[in-house]
């Protein structure tokens, strides 16, 4: 297991190194000047060239980019063109908001799928088995801005129960108000991360359903239940947890969009605002950060599958067993 | 070649049996959007710009889905929207199609360390979101139409590639190429006659999940601000315009939204119909 741990490490640290510089020379090589945010409109040559010289602009790209490798290697994240301010603070400041709020719509979507699509895949043939696939399909092709949108109109403007947006400027100060500001935006998330998670439950719990395992385990006398229990649950899990992983990080990161909906002060509010402003420390600082986050949470998930598949865990150590699908 | 015009041929005309009516559904769903699309190019009610009408107006018979906020007529700007979606679908499935498809052969054919780094290197593009990478070249380019394609199509294209080797791979390590390799037949040759004749059906139903996808990223986009450019009418932008007043003219808030599930749905049930008709365990059943 300790090997495992650190030759992921390491390919985590390689990764982010990797990804810091497709996204670093990305964002560089396309067109479009840094320093044009920091000048106004017909500023003189000179004025541009010492804005220029000012942020570093000026130097050969691969120095530039040793030199943000060194600052975030000290945590340090730059500061922004435009505001002046310290990018990581201000992305911390952020991540109060969206980091609740994508944890709070997984847990949400994850009690609400398990079972939904366990049941999907028990009963597949039953009317209401046929439904929830129904469902499911559907809400996969649903835009998450509709929703929102639709969850506003419903909860917010025709019963006025909960704000149609906004956050306390005071943030977690004021807990009631920091809660009823995110429910609508986290059920606008879970809704459709449910509705994708249900899909692989179900046919995570169908493939184990036409098992030979759970077959012979029925047949030398144990009862669906206890089948279940003890063989069939470990190993429909063990898919899903790949998943949830890639789900994980596609919420935090399609958070831009729900938070723009909301009107929620969160990462996704900060990068359109940086984008617009053309603030390329801003931008590349919550790139990163969200490049970080996505990789980590690939590292977690990749970590409990080897905890639930002992499998997985027997083929780094050397011994492979079988070549049977997990 | 035979599999690809086999199985072409299933999909124009499956056999009576065989007739998938997920693939009919799918059809009709797409075909509505289609003709659409298609219409909007020779015929719209009134001009993309008349704001004429009473703003705000509720569906009648001279604007059919009511006006905006500004008194355009809401019909024409979801007819043009119809053809914004498919023309990023479209686009962006050509371009990470083909750019995918090279890049996964390229890869299947390399040797081993070059397989190797370049599979590396995709697993960290693919895991870099497709919205994400759009604002990066909205953020550098302006927000246009040619953009969102790029983006989409740039993010899909390292799925597809990924997908492509795979695939290539397995075909690669059959016997039959094995002994077509020693009877001399060139890369190119193995490519034409074997690989791409047996990866076609399943790559064919990935692109049609992928335009899906695709359509539901620029709307996103497009919602975001970062889409097409006024008076380019995306479902996205048409829905963002109409959130603040979706009580009073809630059309304009509810049919974009309408439009774009029945374009990925159908979309989606086209992808599973296919699956099933060019599935060649299901066909060696039959």
């Amino acid at each position: 297991m300790t090997t495992y741990l650190l030759r992921r490490l390491a390919f985590l640290v390689v990764t982010l190194l990797l990804a810091s510089a497709v996204l670093f020379f990305l964002l560089r090589l396309l067109p479009g000047d840094p320093a044009n945010a920091l000048v106004s409109v017909g500023a003189t040559p000179e004025q541009i060239a010492a804005a220029r010289h000012h942020v570093g602009a000026d130097q050969p790209l691969v120095t530039q980019f040793v030199t943000w490798l060194g600052q975030l290697a000290t945590l340090d994240l730059g500061t922004s063109y435009i505001s002046g301010l310290p990018v990581g603070p201000e992305i911390a400041s952020r991540l109060v908001v969206t980091i609740p709020l994508t944890l709070i719509a997984f847990l949400l979507a994850v009690i609400i799928a398990v079972p939904v699509g366990f049941i999907a895949a028990y009963r597949s043939r039953k009317w209401y088995g046929l439904a929830i696939s129904a469902v499911s399909q559907l809400g996969i092709a649903v835009p998450v801005f509709w929703i929102g949108v639709l969850l506003i109109s419903a909860f917010a403007l025709s019963l006025p129960l909960l704000p149609a947006g906004g956050f306390p400027p005071d943030d977690w100060a004021d807990p009631v108000g920091a809660i009823r500001s995110l429910t609508l935006p986290v059920l606008t998330v879970a809704i459709v991360m449910s509705a994708s998670l249900t899909r692989y439950v179900r046919s995570s719990v169908l493939d184990v359903i036409g098992s030979d395992y759970l077959r012979t385990s029925r047949a030398l006398g144990a009862s669906f239940a206890s089948a279940m229990w003890r063989h069939g649950l470990r190993n429909a899990a063990v898919p899903v947890i790949s998943i949830l992983g890639i789900e994980l990080a596609t919420t935090f990161l399609g958070a831009v969009v729900v938070e723009s909906v909301f009107a929620l002060p969160g990462l996704g509010s900060m990068l359109l605002k940086a984008i617009a402003q053309h603030d390329y420390p801003n931008i590349q600082g919550i790139l990163f950060v969200s490049t970080f986050a996505v990789l980590v949470i690939g590292f977690l998930a990749d970590f409990v599958q080897r905890v639930v598949d002992p499998r997985l865990r027997d083929s780094i150590s050397g011994n492979r067993v079988g070549g049977r699908r997990a | 070649m035979s599999a690809a015009v086999e199985f072409a041929a299933e999909v124009v005309a499956p056999s009576s049996r065989r007739r998938s009516l997920t693939l009919v559904i799918g059809c009709v769903l797409v075909g509505v959007i289609l003709v659409t699309a298609l219409l909007s190019l020779i015929y719209l009610p009134y001009a993309p710009d008349d704001t004429s009408g009473a703003r705000l107006a509720p569906p009648s018979p001279e604007h059919w889905a009511g006006t905006d906020k500004l008194g355009r007529d809401l019909l024409t700007q979801l007819m043009i929207g119809a053809r914004i979606a498919l023309a990023v679908g479209v686009g962006s499935v050509l371009l990470g199609g083909m750019l995918g498809i090279a890049i996964g052969l390229l890869v299947a054919f390399a040797v081993r360390w070059l397989d190797d780094t370049l599979s590396a290197v995709l697993d960290v593009l693919i895991a870099f979101p497709t919205l994400l990478l759009a604002m990066l070249i909205v953020a550098a380019q302006g927000a246009s139409l040619g953009s969102a394609i790029l983006a989409i199509g740039l993010a899909m294209s390292a799925i597809v590639a990924r997908l492509t080797r795979v695939l290539a791979k397995r075909i690669l390590s059959q016997d039959y190429v094995t002994a077509a390799r020693v009877s001399g037949t060139g890369w190119w040759g193995l490519i034409v006659q074997h690989v791409l004749p047996n990866i076609w059906p399943t790559i064919v139903v990935n692109l049609a999940l992928q335009f899906g996808l695709a359509v539901l990223a620029e709307a996103s986009l497009s919602y975001l601000g970062l889409g097409a450019p006024p008076p380019n009418a995306s479902w996205g932008r048409i829905l963002q315009e109409a959130q603040g007043t979706v009580l009073v003219a809630p059309v304009g808030a509810i049919a974009p939204g309408v439009l774009l599930v029945v374009l990925v749905i159908g979309i989606n049930l086209v992808a599973d119909g296919l699956r099933d008709v060019g599935d060649p365990t299901r066909r060696r059943s039959r």
